[in-house]
Order: C-alpha cells, then structure tokens, then sequence
C-alpha cells in the first residue's frame, strides 16, 4: 500500500485553503451584517467587539465584507480556471496525440497569445466590453488557456512518445481513446498542479483588475476592490486596507504552499 | 603481498516501503592486492553498483552505510567526514560510470573535463594534465589523441567516450579504480575495442581495479578474481579460471549454464506456406521528397518472408533500423516503398487503412516492459482492452479469459489486480506477451524482448515464447542485438547493417559460419566464457557514425574490402550454395577463403 503522507507545511496550507473555500461558501450566513449596510457610523474604525476586522471607508463591515469579496474571488477564479485548463488541457491533448498541421497551428496561435502581458489583455477586453462577471471570467479564462495548454502538450507529448501508447496505436484505437485512457491518467498530478498555479494567477490578475477599478463594480466588491476603495486608511494603518490584502497574501500563499507540499508525488514518478 | 584495499562487514540498507528498514548489501567482505583487478558479478538488485559506490564512501539517496570498515591503501574511507570524502573522490579512489554519455558535461570540452579532478584536486597543473591525458588517449587507443580532447561529447562515437571516461578516472592515477559496467551499454563490436584498451591500460598501470559486471564474459576477460552477489549477499569469491572451471556455488552453476541457453528452435521448420512476406521495403523517418522517399532514410530494400509457425531473427546493432522495421510492418511508420503480405494478403502501408482483423493479426511486443505497460491501469484492464477491442469480450467471459492468458504465461492469477508498479521485470514481460496473446496474433513482432531482463529470467521468457509457438502456432519476428539468443529461439537469421540487410540464412548455418564479413565480425565479438578469448580475436575497426555515399554500407569497417569496388557500387544480393542470400561483391569460394585467413574457427 502506498502511504499517504502530507508535510506541516501542506497540513497549514490546507487548513488556510479549506478555510477560506468554507468562508466563501458559507458567507450569506456566516457574516455578521449585509455586505453593503452602512452599520457604523465611524469609517474606518480599528477591530472592535462589534467590528472584528473594523469597518471601512462608509463605515461597513469589514468582515462581512472580506467573507463576501472572497466569494467574488474564488468563485470567479475557481470557474476561469477550471475553463483555462479544460480549453488548454483538452487542446493540448489532442494537438500532441494528432500531431500534424493540428499541433503546428493550435501552438503558433497560442503561442502569439502568450506574447501579450495578461493584465494588459485584460484591461483591453474589459474596457472595449465594460466589465461584468462573465466578461472577466471568459476573459481570465482565454488569457490562461495557452499556459494550461503549453504545459499539456509538453506533457502528452512525453507520454505519447511511450510503448504502451505505440501498442494502443498498433491495435488501431483512436485518438478520443489514447487521450482518455492511456494519456490522461499519465498526466493528471502536474495538470492538476498546474491548475493550482493557475488559479493563483487568476487570483492575482482578478484583484489586480479590481484594484484598478475594472474588475467587480461597487456596491459588490472582491478582495482587490476592498484593498482600492479602502485605500485612503493607509495611512492610518486601518485594517479596512490591511485585512483584504492579507486575506489575497494568505489565499495565494497557501495554495501555492499546499500544491508543492502534495503528496505522494511519486504516483506521477512511476508514470514517467 | 599485503592487502590494498580492504573491505569487512559491509552493510548498506535502503529505507524499506512499509517502514524500516531492508538490507540490499550485508556483511561483504574482500580484499584486493595492489595491481589486482576484483569483479563483482550478479544480476540486477545483487548490490554490486552499491557496494561499488560505498568504496567511495557515497550512498545513494534513501541507502545508507549501516555499518562495516572500507580501507583503501592506509585511508579508512567510512571515517572521513565530508571534506575528507571530498579529497577522496577522484583522486584515491577513481569512477567509471556505465553510461559514458551521461557522465559527460555537453557543453564543455572533452579535454577540460578529462583533466578537471587533476585540477580540482591540485595533482598536476593545466599544461601537466593535458600531456598526461594524451598520453592515457594514447594508450586507450583513441584515434588522434592529440586532437580529440578539443572535441565535444557529441563529437566522438559511445565507445570512444567511454574510453575517455577511462582516462578521465585515471588521470590522477588514483589507487583504486571502479568500472561500473563501462561497456553494458555498448554494441559488441564496439565492446571488444574498448574492453581492450581498458585491459592494457589497467594492466600497463597497474591499476587496482573493481569491476563491476552482470556479464561474466566480459569480466573472465578483464579480472584476476571475481566476487559473485546475490541480494547484497556474497556468493561465492575464487580466482577467475577457477571459477569458470570448477564453480562452488550452485548459484554460480546457474549462472554459467544460463550463459549457453539451450536450443529453443523446432526440431526442423515447417516449409509451409509463407505467413508474412516482406518485399523491397523502404523507410525512414523526416520530410518525404519528391521522389517519394523519406529524408532520412532508415531501411534500404529490406525483403524475407517467414513462413507459418517459425522465426525470423533480426540480428543488428543499435541504429541499424530493426526496430523500424518492426514499426514498419506493424503500421506504426508508413513505409515508402515495398510491400508486406500476410498469407497473400497485402496490408496497407498506414495504419488507417488497415482493417481491424488484419491489426489483430499482427501484434507488437517492444523492449521494455516498463514502458509498454500503462502505469495507470491494472493488469486486468491492460489485457481485457484488447480482449473487447477485437473480440467483444467484456463482464464474465473477459474476466475468465483474462485468467486464462495469466496461466498462458505462468502468472499467478491474482496479478491481475496490481499496477504494473507492483511487478517485477520478468512479470512485467509476461503480462506484455499475454496483452499480444489476448489479440489471437498470428504473428507476434518481439522487439528486443528479454534485453532489458536478466540472463536467469530471460532463459524463462524466451522458454515460454518458444512453448507459446508449439502450442499456438504463433510465429515471430525476433528482434535483437544478442546472438545467444536468436541461436536459442529462430529458424532464420536476418543481419541488418545500416539499413541494409546484409545476411539471411537459416540460423544453424550462419551462426556456425558467417558468409558474410559482417556476420563473422558480430559473431566473433561476442564475448566468450573462457579468459583468453579477448587475445584470440582479430583487431576490428569501429563503427563510425554517419556512413554516407555510395557503396556497401560496411565498407569503412570491412576486412576484406575492396577498394574501388565496394566503395563504389552497392553490391548485389547473392544467393549461396547452402540457401543464404548475402549482400557482398565477394563470391562464396572468395569469402570462405578470406574467412580462414582472418579467423580460425572453433
């Protein structure tokens, strides 16, 4: 039997992890006020009994507000990367099992996509198409796509060059067979580490974009726009500006923490 | 003569998978005299490459150096700390790793690296240590000593950089040398050279040496006494001639026999009606030109047939297109020219165009095992794939077939459950076969089927193939680089070369005498078991990469070549007296005469 072992530091990481996709979950009712009530009338107030995390420039509650702007983030994230990596995946797949003029034409354009820095895409798309939920999740979705894709061809094409994938061949299976059964199974711990990375990326081009004011649109906010409307209490250290950023700090760095530490690494080491 | 290097009560132990942990070497000991050379032979997983890598003081990742005393000259190297270790390593006590491509830096100059652990260890200065590695060049008999250090790795063949992997462990002229297998990578014809040049320099030197072997010709050839381990446990220890004379060991009996397998081959092959017929066939690899031939070709109007129920061997070196060729009738490569029949019927080139019935006609075995198997998947969806594929089988009858296919190959049924993670090299084999067997072939095309496996678990594969033939009436294509053996399983013998095939013939006759120059140079590089076979053999010429132009492909290495003939035209295929076909300008009574003259036969 292989023995599942996970390090403390993927331990914490997945603790973090699970306890913000529970806060995200959970947040209509695990927040103690509506996201958008002016509760208090001092803004900016620091952690209280009634304000855990303070309250923010109108005077609303911090953390009700964080529970929900994660909300925005993961769930905007979580849905562009799982298309990022289903396009770039199910692309990458069959570019390297069909080869050819497939493979040569799917990775120039891809590759030319790469070329353009993500958040500049990104304000292009939004600007040209003003911002939305859908806009922004497509758009995040079509900006890491050709990573996902890179990564997955690069990977199949290891695996296709196998025996056991030259048997399958020989025996005359297609290719929506090779890439199901004797491909994918080879490939998934790093397209599954892959899609983490990703994730945080999409994270970050998210706050990113509402930090400068393009991404979710007020009332509504995610962690990004908690961070820019809250901006003016810099100066006074309020944690209306602290606590979003820390919330980004801990997400990504504890996804990032928890996909280097997996375990059982070696399932994908025999696999090679 | 007092001892030089001194090995007691070794122990080395791995961290076992359950917890704990298992020993893979325990309680070694032996002593080498000065000038001494001491082979450690045994099979894979005998601990020989980890008793070698302790004399270093060095384990591998997860081993460990439990316990035991290693003294190299006055040095006790298991007391030294890591900056002694360091010292230690390549100055007193030298290593010569199996693959001499892999120990190269690519990017760096053959030279700087030969001459590197001098440096590091300040034994010689710059210009010292380039006049000695041209002197060890020199003495390993590598062509243009002067010149060849400015070379990259690339640029010199696998058995030169292998002898310069030599010079490198021997330019400080360190007190003990390792040879960890320095020539299992290698063609046979390649092989004799370099053992060679290991062997004079070693012995010019006076090296004290351990090497290490699976292959105990090779090491008759080069060690004074030898060591025999299995499972990290010593064997048997005797002098070289003794041990091949009057072996102990039961084990060491085993081993020996194992080297002469017995003969596997039908007692007299059916003339019944060709199974496969392969004629002019051409292919390779890279951009098709207009002419309709591949860029880089691999096989040149290559043709035999096989009829029902025998096998074909397909003898070659590495790069000389066999594998290709299997690809090639499986539907793999397309080939651009010629055609290939089964019973008459012609298969198409591709493999789209093929019908399901005539895929499932002819199944591919390749090499390795542990790549042939999808990790992924149990053994049970491994062989019940095919089973559904071809025959629809699927629920309770799969199930029962897929038993019945482990009992074909001697597996015990509960392997179906496991990943191929779980199995061993030779179970591994088994469970490859019994996925072509589960198609109902008529023709099973085995690339170099029991290479990767040792000599003990080889015999048992190549047994099982050969009782599979009589009671299926399977034939195969037979492919491989080792001529013991084809000689144990084929009717006919098929020599590749560049391409080209140079020899077929039935295999009796042509192992027994070559026609070819060729076929005589292979099969009189294959290391024999006795101590003086390496100073009975002629001296060769090497392979040299990239033959080019017209002619006959074995032109540069031909012994009895003809200048302005055999550079100039391809020669014509010949049919000789005794039914074999060779590819030679020479005429039978030519060639058997030049053959008396270069070889004396046994």
């Amino acid at each position: 039997m292989r023995r599942h072992r996970i390090s403390t530091v993927g331990a914490v990481a997945l603790a973090v992890v699970v306890g913000w996709a529970v806060a995200a979950i959970f947040a209509p009712w695990v927040a103690p006020y509506p996201p958008s009530r002016i509760a208090s009338r001092e803004p900016l107030a620091m952690m209280s009994a009634a304000f855990p995390l303070g309250t923010d420039y109108l005077g609303r509650d911090m953390l009700s507000r964080i529970l929900f702007g994660a909300r925005y983030t993961m769930g905007i994230a979580l849905l562009s990367t799982s298309l990022a990596c289903l396009m770039g995946v199910g692309l990458g797949l069959t570019a390297a099992a069909r080869g050819g003029w497939f493979d040569m034409a799917v990775s120039r354009v891809l590759d030319a996509m790469i070329s353009v820095p993500s958040l500049l895409a990104a304000l292009v798309v939004v600007s040209s198409l003003g911002s939305s939920i859908p806009v922004l999740v497509v758009s995040a979705a079509v900006i890491y796509t050709p990573g996902a894709y890179r990564l997955a061809r690069a990977m199949a094409v290891n695996v296709n060059a196998m025996d056991f994938v030259a048997v399958a061949r020989a025996r005359g299976e297609g290719t929506l067979y090779i890439v199901a059964y004797e491909i994918l199974p080879n490939m998934i711990l790093p397209v599954l580490t892959d899609f983490g990375l990703r994730f945080v990326f999409v994270v970050l081009l998210l706050t990113g974009m509402s930090f400068l004011g393009l991404g979710i649109q007020p009332p509504n906010a995610d962690l990004g726009s908690l961070v820019r409307e809250n901006i003016e209490g810099l100066s006074y250290g309020a944690p209306a500006v602290l606590m979003p950023a820390l919330a980004i700090a801990t997400l990504t760095v504890a996804v990032n923490a928890l996909i280097d530490n997996l375990p059982s690494r070696r399932v994908a080491e025999t696999a090679r | 003569m007092s001892a030089h290097v001194k090995v007691s009560g070794l122990k080395v132990s791995v961290a076992a998978a359950e917890g704990g942990r298992a020993l893979i070497v325990d309680d070694v000991g032996f002593e080498i005299a000065r000038g001494e050379v001491l082979a450690l032979i045994g099979e894979s997983g005998s601990g020989k490459t980890t008793i070698a890598l302790a004399m270093m003081g060095y384990a591998r990742t997860g081993c460990r150096i439990d316990g035991g005393r290693i003294e190299v000259g006055d040095v006790d190297v298991l007391g030294l700390d890591t900056a002694g270790l360091a010292g230690l390593r390549g100055k007193t006590v030298a290593y010569i790793p199996q693959s001499a491509a892999a120990a190269f830096n690519p990017a760096q100059r053959l030279m700087t690296q030969v001459t590197e652990s001098a440096r590091i260890h300040g034994v010689l200065d710059r210009a010292a240590a380039e006049r000695k590695a041209v002197e060890l060049f020199r003495a390993l008999a590598l062509p243009d000593p002067e010149g060849v250090g400015e070379r990259f790795p690339h640029q010199v063949s696998g058995g030169q950089l292998q002898r310069i992997t030599a010079a490198m462990a021997l330019i400080t002229d360190p007190d003990l040398v390792i040879l960890d297998e320095p020539t299992t990578a290698l063609d046979v014809t390649t092989q004799i050279g370099v053992l060679r040049a290991f062997r004079a320099v070693v012995r010019e030197r006076g090296a004290t040496a351990i090497y290490v072997s699976h292959d105990l010709a090779v090491v008759a050839q080069m060690a004074d006494r030898i060591v025999v381990l299995r499972n990290g446990r010593m064997q048997e220890e005797a002098p070289t001639q003794r041990l091949l004379d009057a072996p102990a060991h039961e084990y060491t009996r085993e081993l020996l026999a194992a080297f002469a397998p017995a003969a596997r081959a039908a007692e007299a092959p059916p003339s019944s009606a060709p199974l496969l017929e392969v004629q002019g066939l051409v292919a390779g690899y890279g951009p098709v030109s207009s002419a309709g031939l591949p860029m880089i070709p691999v096989l040149h109007d290559v043709g035999f047939s096989i009829p029902a129920g025998s096998v074909l061997g397909v003898i070659g070196e590495s790069g000389c297109g066999k594998s290709t060729l299997a690809r090639v009738i499986a539907g793999l490569l397309p080939a651009a020219r010629g055609t290939v029949r089964l019973k008459g019927e012609t298969l198409p080139a591709r493999l789209a165009d093929r019908t399901r019935d005539q895929l499932r006609r002819v199944q591919i075995v390749f090499q390795s095992a542990d790549v042939a198997l999808n990790p992924a998947r149990t053994v049970r969806q491994i062989l019940a794939r095919p089973l559904q594929f071809y025959h629809g089988l699927g629920g309770d009858a799969a199930r029962r077939r897929v038993d019945e296919l482990l009992d074909m190959v001697r597996l015990p049924r509960d392997v179906a459950e496991r990943l191929p993670g779980g199995l061993s090299g030779g179970q591994k084999q088994r469970v490859n076969f019994a996925r072509a067997l589960a198609a109902e072939p008529e023709l099973i095309l085995c690339d170099e089927v029991t290479s990767a496996l040792d000599t003990v678990v080889a015999a048992a594969v190549l047994d099982l193939l050969a009782e599979l033939k009589r009671e299926l009436g399977l034939s195969y294509l037979f492919i491989s680089h080792d001529l013991s053996t084809v000689r144990a399983i084929c009717d006919q013998v098929m020599i590749l070369y560049f391409g080209r095939r140079l020899e077929y013939a039935h295999s009796g006759a042509m192992l027994q005498r070559p026609m070819h120059p060729y076929s005589d140079l292979l099969i009189a590089s294959v290391p024999e078991l006795r101590t003086d076979w390496l100073d009975s053999v002629g001296p060769t010429r090497e392979a040299e990469a990239g033959v080019t132009g017209q002619g006959c492909t074995f032109y540069p290495r031909c012994a009895v070549r003809m200048p302005g003939v055999c550079d100039r035209t391809v020669p014509p295929i010949q049919a000789l007296s005794k039914g074999a076909e060779i590819l030679c300008h020479h005429d039978e009574a030519a060639l058997l005469s030049h053959m008396g003259a270069t070889r004396s036969l046994p």
